[in-house]
């Protein structure tokens, strides 16, 4: 059982992540109704939002630190508040602004803190074999820190998964593989496209501890994922931790999800992992004054970290040249214009 | 002929619908290809016609069913498989490169591989680094693929149904940006008459868009439309060609040539990468054949660096319009 403080945090970070994506959800709008123009608006671009996944966030996170690497996919933005990213440069990039984490270059499918060791990124599942590299890299330098990379269900049939799973496996690596299953690829149903319904089996294969969390309840999730964490701080090798969660705002934002029965959605939205650790909280003495401060607090911050972003400048055109390289090779320009001023003969 | 006027998202799907209904073999899969019906509406109306069977939804497992695409077409089906974007091609590329496009020369011809596998490219809408590619030039340069970009709804209409007649694997480029699609507002242009009945446009034919006596734009894709628009706006001033590839493989060199050749002065206008690409090929094609007639050159091409998220930093980097209005003026007489 996570201790009053751990709940405490937990809260902070699902209400700090539910409110975000509200708040994106509407500024991503802004100018793109009532016809959805993706090309529209003030933020550029897909977003994923993750409402409805912040319980496997926060019961894994719990047990990281700033020294323990995440990688997160192409919904990252729950993964990163709990890891904590920096809240202000993180809505700076998703607003393509110049001071955002990668200076408007990456995107809200490419945030990189390296400060909290955080990266994300936008190709299904490509995300994992890094993990187990930074798994690696802490293995041979002796270091008690791990890696988790989460991925959705959908990504359990890709190559990069199963591959890291036997790499991790056969080097015995400190690293988890947190799958977030809310059931659905973009529009494809689980039991369409994947062989089992707990996903978490695949590491039986590679006798890697697994298991499935089938409910998206942040202490049970913090229970589990204390397990395979401490096994692998202890050099125990890797687990698979596969977690229920609810996809409540679609695929991506425009997605009008015509595919999806209409009782399913209303499914996530009634099972509300926030509401679930409320009740916990109410048992362990943390009430509805106390948790309606850390709320108000977490939202002062999600519509200050907005409102700060908003204005900051976008990047200079010329930006767009810069950061091919670190080590940017001599004699070649890293600045050329789209035409190439002219090669008459 | 008809005169119905169509998306180019809906001329594909024409050609594929009316393959499918003659042909027991064709077949169509991917990811989110059935209730979706495609993320670019690349196959709407399919699954409702077709059913799961001949229109399957994959597991995002780009290997396996593009490698199985291979391996049907090998046993003599012609599947249809959709890569749902062409940057999404390094997951799959060994048996892209490796099966698809080599078993037919391994095997001296005993083996062939009637595939398509198509794919969207291009940006346009901010998608950042990851989503936005066209990567012409990767897969032409591969030998064994022959590598399609349609720009209008009729040209892919007769591209498509080339496509999944043809014996060899055909990789098949469709840009966002032209399909028509309600949340991404297309450009003029590529929504066209097309014929309700089937007929083909063979590989290797270029089409001349606009013709003109100064100044040659060779491009393909989105920026045949932004060529016309330079051109549109240069008229009076330069009389611009602009000259549709089509088919990267085969390339209608002669197309280039002839043009070039009448006015004198090439801009090459590419949304890929331009170093080792389609700018410096057709550069080299008209240098090889035609120097002494070539009196001016100008390459638009994305520079050498990954597309950036922010609007200003995509806009500078992707070919504008302006862009080739300046390469064109700067070689007219």
């Amino acid at each position: 059982m996570p201790t009053d403080q751990q709940l405490r945090r937990m809260y902070e970070w699902m209400v700090t992540a539910r409110y975000y994506e509200e708040r994106l959800q509407e500024e991503y709008l802004v100018g793109k109704e009532p016809a959805f123009d993706i090309s529209a608006g003030p933020i550029p671009g897909e977003l994923h939002l993750a409402a409805g996944h912040e319980a496997s966030a926060a019961g894994v996170v719990a047990h990281l630190g700033d020294e323990d690497t995440v990688t997160a996919p192409h919904r990252p933005h729950h993964i990163a508040i709990a890891k904590g990213v920096d809240l202000e440069r993180m809505t700076a990039e998703i607003f393509g602004r110049e001071p955002g984490l990668g200076s408007g270059k990456g995107g809200h499918m490419h945030l990189f803190d390296p400060d909290v060791n955080f990266a994300c990124s936008g190709i299904i599942a490509e995300g994992v074999p890094p993990a187990v590299g930074a798994a690696l890299a802490e293995k041979k330098r002796n270091t008690d820190n791990v890696a988790v990379a989460f991925l959705g269900e959908g990504a359990v049939d890709q190559g990069a998964f199963l591959e890291s799973l036997n790499l991790a496996a056969v080097q015995d690596l400190p690293v988890v593989f947190v799958i977030e299953d809310n059931d659905w690829a973009i529009s494809m149903p689980k039991e369409r496209i994947t062989d089992v319904a707990d996903a978490s089996k695949r590491g039986a294969g590679h006798d890697i501890p697994h298991e499935r969390v089938g409910h998206d309840d942040a202490v049970a999730v913090f229970e589990a994922a204390r397990d395979a964490i401490g096994r692998a701080r202890d050099d125990n090798g890797p687990t698979v931790l596969e977690v229920q969660v609810h996809r409540r705002m679609g695929h991506f934002m425009g997605d009008a999800e015509g595919y999806r029965p209409e009782d399913d959605v209303a499914a996530a939205h009634m099972r509300d992992s926030i509401e679930r650790l409320e009740a916990t909280m109410d048992d362990a003495g943390i009430g509805r004054e106390e948790r309606d401060g850390i709320r108000n607090d977490a939202e002062s911050r999600v519509d200050a970290a907005i409102e700060w972003a908003k204005d900051q400048p976008e990047p200079d055109p010329t930006a767009a040249y810069e950061s091919v390289f670190t080590n940017p090779p001599s004699g070649v320009t890293d600045t050329e214009p789209a035409t190439n001023g002219g090669e008459r003969q | 002929m008809s005169e119905r006027q169509l998306t180019m998202s809906r001329a594909m799907v024409d050609a594929i619908a009316h393959e499918m209904r003659e042909d027991e073999e064709v077949f169509v899969m991917g990811e989110d290809v059935a209730d979706y019906e495609g993320i670019f509406d690349s196959t709407t109306g399919l699954r409702e016609e077709f059913g799961y069977d001949r229109v399957m939804d994959t597991p995002i497992s780009e290997t396996a069913f593009i490698g199985a695409g291979v391996g049907a077409a090998q046993a003599g089906m012609r599947p249809v498989v959709e890569l749902m974007f062409s940057d999404f091609f390094g997951v799959a590329m060994d048996q892209i490169y490796n099966n698809m496009a080599k078993n037919t020369y391994m095997s001296d011809g005993t083996v062939s591989v009637p595939m398509t596998l198509m794919m969207a490219v291009g940006g346009t809408y901010n998608d950042a680094a990851q989503h936005s590619q066209t990567l012409y030039g990767t897969f032409a340069h591969l030998p064994g693929m022959k590598v399609v970009v349609p720009s209008t709804a009729y040209d892919a209409k007769g591209l498509m149904h080339n496509a999944i007649r043809d014996d060899d694997p055909v990789v098949y480029m469709f840009h966002k940006r032209l399909m028509g699609l309600g949340w991404m507002p297309a450009p003029d242009g590529p929504k066209t008459a097309v014929p309700a009945e089937d007929y083909t446009i063979p590989f290797g034919s270029a089409d001349v868009k606009r013709e003109g006596e100064d100044v040659t734009v060779v491009t393909l894709g989105l920026h045949v439309h932004r060529a016309l628009a330079a051109a549109e706006e240069l008229a009076g001033e330069v009389d611009v060609e602009v000259l549709d590839l089509r088919t990267l493989v085969p390339l209608d060199t002669e197309a280039v040539l002839a043009s070039v050749r009448k006015t004198g002065n090439l801009v090459v206008v590419d949304e890929d990468y331009r170093s080792f690409g389609l700018t410096g090929e057709i550069t080299a094609r008209v240098a090889e054949s035609a120097l002494e007639d070539l009196a001016g050159l100008e390459r638009v091409a994305l520079p050498d660096v990954p597309i950036p998220y922010a609007r200003p930093l995509e806009d500078e980097v992707l070919p504008q319009t302006q862009d080739i209005v300046d390469a064109a003026r700067s070689l007219s007489p």
